[in-house]
């Protein structure tokens, strides 16, 4: 039994059950996950583990030298002439540029005439297994023409005129934007607290454990290419695939066998995709191609780099009246979903507290650092770092609870913010008593010992956006259900299962739909060819999604069925409920069909029993009607709804090592319906510790020369299990009645409060603050040093 | 060059021609043919490798594989009773929600085998401090504890 049992206010008082499209039989349930005992027994088969007849080994020779260069020459004969060796691909035999965003895609299969960061791919090989493939690699011969490196992006901005990474950025800027909404400067006359700050967030990777890999198969005589690939967009990947090789969509399908994590990194077409197809076109077949973990921590883009200017204003009560916010993003070398996450930390400003008047200036400026993209909870966790540690200072000017400060400023179900984002349903408020509840936060908060601390912080994020990332009208997610007699019910949608658990939470949707259970739905994604139409894994947008599209043809199958039942028990079709494998009257008991009956006779006398939802979000921006403006800002930040979260951190400092411990987290979580509470959980769970690696030791790291110091788990630093706190989370009781089956987000959301949540806690435990992550024990001993000195006095007698 | 070896994988033994530069993570996986044994990381760091050596868990990526020559080993696939149920510690990784991404399964798995074998009664910290070898990016860890745990417990109302 599901948590969802004990909730007893989801019977509600006064309407018969089988109205109450509250009360879920199969939605709520904590089942196990339906590819967990494949899992399990090592039987899931992932990309690297395939292994096709005639299969041959592709492998990327990468530059070494330099981080940004011009390609003079290459020169791949001598790698030709290696035995076992059958071809060699360079990046201007397939020039096309790509990129997940159309306006902006920079990039090429491999690169083409010169080399933008440490380790990016110039050519390629196809041998006969890996080890003669690596070998060739070493014998291609590139000669460079080194180029000044850039590595910081205000030098980026600042040497543009000596120096320019991309040709149609002359100001090395992939794009600038600014949102102004109120009247800034004047809200600002009128506070009474004003704080400035300036923050800097460091630059993590995702660490997916499996490496990407791609098989790809091409075939000569009908021209139809399949690619099974370790991605999280395989509708993106399938279009840029398109692109590249130019070749129809139709004559490509794109197959996700299981995929090992993606966590953002896996949101964009990658090197070894277009590798393995090129070359398996060029020799007919089938090409394997799986990175290193150097080869992923080249490739695979990471969280961005934010440099944040902040101003933020209160009234004398203690109301936010304006928030003015500068960010210059790392964009690293290619643009990729670069404008995306731009706007996004633009967006992050107008929730989860009111914010009348808003400003923000966000530049994204080109680097020669590996290319940075979509992270878990992508262009929220910088500025909610940002925000929720201003607000925990603000209070204290305030002499007021950082609690009373976010509970008097949190927003509540129906509000729109200035930029017209629309929040149809929040518990907000609800996640912050909770959590500040369970963990005791106000009797600790500041009254802890020395080198103990607590800390509180809120967050939110998008449950899906409102467009496609290029223009297109269609629907986001179809589904189609099949019903028969063979197969049971089949849910074929092409989204991607990553290991969040989709297909356990699509089988509960489709089940608690249909009025069976859960063990009769089969679950088919992850196929182009397949699936109806999906997006892809990101955004946080598929519970929502595909649980309306679910819904919709759910509905039209049980209307064919109803109206079946109905003529067999000689009462009206509309009059019966599907639910528990059986058909029935709402009125009389005795008209009661078993459901496989009425598929079986439905079958027989009409046919396959087949029906297609789809889910378009609603949209919020676009043209002003009455000013025929375009609304500022585009399409980033609308959703169909937003999930709330709120993390309370209590921290240990050790004063002589300078080492951080995250001693236990109290977490509360507005996920909505939640369809799976453990899978629920477990998203939680694995957020706060994700995110926690970033605030306190994750960070790729470069030299002068921008070559990548520690492209390896071995000297970047992940969280292991001895660095994992106490966590205690809660689902607070939610449903979005405008959402499917009442559901949110939780796989992002959750990331967001923890940078601040353990930045607050340290200034608890020490006094100290910091505006940087990943906060590491030298800067806690530094601070420590120097705090020591201020209180003792520099000796001068200003004491 | 090659030479051939004796690998006890599971119960079945394998001869298989091997170069001395061969991992043994590489000749389970491409020349035995089980791939429920994964390579995350190459270097030893992540844990995903994870093999019994005559019962000892160890990282299959970093081991030579001619060195493991005679050696009785149990991988994954080895794990489930001689029925084709679920080990203990395999369903009670399904149940307690200790898998997402499944990635790093196999070798939690097989270092969690190692562990009760050694300790049947681990503490929290001995289950932290053996299990450190090994990185989960998707749960956080919290689950593969608790699926230890359970895992435990049932092993041990089987003993008796």
């Amino acid at each position: 039994m599901g948590a969802w049992d004990q909730r007893e206010n989801y019977v509600r008082e006064g309407k018969p059950s089988y109205l109450d499209e509250r009360r879920f039989t199969q939605v709520g349930r904590s089942v196990p996950r339906i590819d967990g005992p494949a899992k399990a027994k090592g039987e899931s088969i992932y990309t690297a583990d395939m292994v096709l007849p005639n299969m041959v080994y592709g492998k990327i020779k990468r530059c070494k030298e330099y981080a940004h260069a011009k390609i003079k020459k290459i020169d791949c004969s001598k790698a030709l002439a290696l035995p076992g060796v059958l071809a060699v691909l360079t990046g201007d035999e397939a020039p096309n540029k790509w990129g997940i965003v159309p306006a902006s895609a920079n990039e090429t299969a491999l690169a083409v005439d010169k080399v933008r960061f440490y380790g990016e791919g110039v050519a390629a090989v196809a041998a006969i297994d890996e080890e003669t493939a690596e070998a060739a690699c070493d014998l291609i011969e590139v000669e460079y023409e080194p180029l000044p490196v850039l590595l910081d992006p205000f030098e980026s901005m600042a040497r543009a005129s000596e120096v320019i990474i991309h040709e149609n950025a002359p100001d090395n800027i992939m794009h600038k934007g600014d949102q102004i909404y109120g009247d800034v400067d004047k809200a600002f006359e009128k506070c009474e607290y004003i704080l400035e700050r300036e923050f800097k967030t460091g630059r993590p990777q995702q660490c997916y454990i499996e490496p990407m890999s791609a098989v790809a198969s091409y075939d000569t005589q009908n021209g139809l290419l399949r690619l099974w690939a370790s991605s999280q967009v395989p509708h993106y990947l399938h279009r840029q695939m398109s692109i590249v090789l130019e070749m129809p969509m139709s004559k490509i399908r794109v197959t996700l066998p299981t995929v090992g994590g993606g966590f953002g990194g896996k949101g964009e077409a990658a090197s070894s995709e277009f590798v393995a197809c090129l070359l398996s076109r060029k020799l007919g077949m089938p090409v394997k191609v799986t990175y290193d973990r150097d080869e992923v921590f080249f490739t695979s883009k990471g969280r961005h780099p934010c440099y944040m200017k902040w101003k933020i204003g209160l009234d004398k009560d203690g109301y936010i009246q304006a928030v003015d916010f500068d960010n210059t993003l790392d964009k690293g070398a290619y643009a990729g979903w670069g404008v995306v996450v731009m706007f996004y930390t633009a967006s992050m400003v107008h929730l989860p507290y009111k914010v009348p008047n808003a400003r923000t200036h966000v530049r994204n400026v080109y680097t020669n650092k590996p290319t940075t993209g979509a992270m878990r909870g992508l262009g929220g966790v910088q500025p909610r770092f940002a925000m929720e540690c201003m607000l925990d200072e603000l209070a204290e000017m305030m002499g007021i609870s950082p609690y009373e400060l976010k509970m008097k400023n949190a927003i509540e179900s129906g509000y729109t913010a200035i930029n017209n984002m629309y929040t149809p349903h929040t518990e907000y408020k609800k996640c912050l008593q909770t959590a500040v509840e369970k963990s005791g936060y106000l009797e600790k908060h500041g009254k802890l010992p020395f080198g103990k601390g607590i800390g509180l912080a809120g967050g939110y994020y998008i449950t899906g956006t409102a467009y496609t990332l290029y223009q297109s009208y269609k629907p986001h997610t179809s589904v189609t259900i099949k019903v028969d007699t063979e197969g049971g019910v089949t849910v074929l949608c092409a989204a991607a299962e990553i290991g969040q658990g989709c297909n356990t939470v699509m089988a509960q949707m489709a089940a608690e739909a249909l009025g069976v259970h859960y063990e009769d739905v089969h679950v088919q994604t992850g196929d182009t060819e397949i699936g109806s139409f999906d997006l892809g894994s990101f955004a946080s947008r598929l519970t929502y999604g595909s649980g309306y599209a679910i819904r919709e043809a759910a509905k039209e199958i049980n209307e064919k069925l109803k109206a079946m039942a109905g003529g067999v028990l000689g009462c009206r079709a509309d009059q019966l409920i599907i639910k528990d494998r059986k058909i029935y009257s709402m009125f009389e008991p005795k008209f009661t069909i078993d459901w496989a009956t009425v598929v079986q006779k439905y079958v027989n006398s009409v046919g396959a029993l087949i029906a297609t939802g789809h889910f378009s979000p609603p949209r919020r921006k676009g043209i002003d009607i009455i000013t025929g403006n375009r609304v500022q800002g585009a399409n980033i930040g609308h959703s169909p709804t937003f999930g709330f979260s709120c993390q309370v951190h209590e921290v240990d400092v050790d004063v002589e090592t300078g080492r951080v411990y995250v001693k236990k987290v109290t977490e509360a979580g507005d996920c909505g319906t939640a369809v799976n509470p453990m899978s629920v959980d477990g998203q939680v769970e694995g957020s706060i510790v994700f995110n926690m690696g970033a605030a306190l030791y994750e960070e790729m790291k470069f030299d002068a020369n921008g070559k990548h110091l520690n492209p390896n788990f071995h000297d970047y630093k992940c969280p292991t299990f001895m660095e994992m706190p106490d966590m205690d989370t809660n689902i607070v009781e939610s449903y979005d009645p405008t959402a499917p089956f009442g559901v949110k987000e939780t796989g992002e959301g959750a990331v967001q409060p923890t940078f601040p949540a353990i930045t607050n806690a340290i200034y608890d435990a020490i006094g100290v603050r910091f505006y940087e992550v990943p906060i590491t024990p030298e800067m806690i001993l530094k601070a420590l040093k120097e705090k020591k000195e201020k209180e003792a006095g520099c000796g001068c007698g200003c004491s | 060059m090659k030479q051939l070896i004796k690998l006890e994988i599971n119960g079945r033994v394998y001869d298989v021609p091997v170069s001395p530069r061969d991992v043994l993570a590489d000749v389970i996986r491409k020349k035995v043919g089980l791939t429920g044994t994964k390579k995350g990381c190459g270097m030893g760091d992540c844990g995903a490798c994870t093999v019994l050596v005559e019962g000892k868990p160890i990282l299959s990526c970093i081991t030579l594989a001619i060195t493991c020559n005679g050696k009785k080993i149990t991988t994954v696939e080895g794990l489930a009773l001689p029925d084709g149920q679920m080990h203990p510690i395999q369903e009670a990784f399904v149940n307690q929600g200790a898998i997402q991404c499944g990635f790093c399964t196999p070798g939690m798995l097989m270092s969690a085998k190692g562990l009760l074998a050694r300790n049947p009664k681990p503490s929290l910290y001995d289950i932290k401090h053996e299990m450190s070898g090994n990185i989960c990016r998707c749960t956080g860890f919290k689950r593969i504890i608790e699926a230890i745990e359970v895992a435990s417990e049932t092993m041990s109302e089987g003993v008796k």
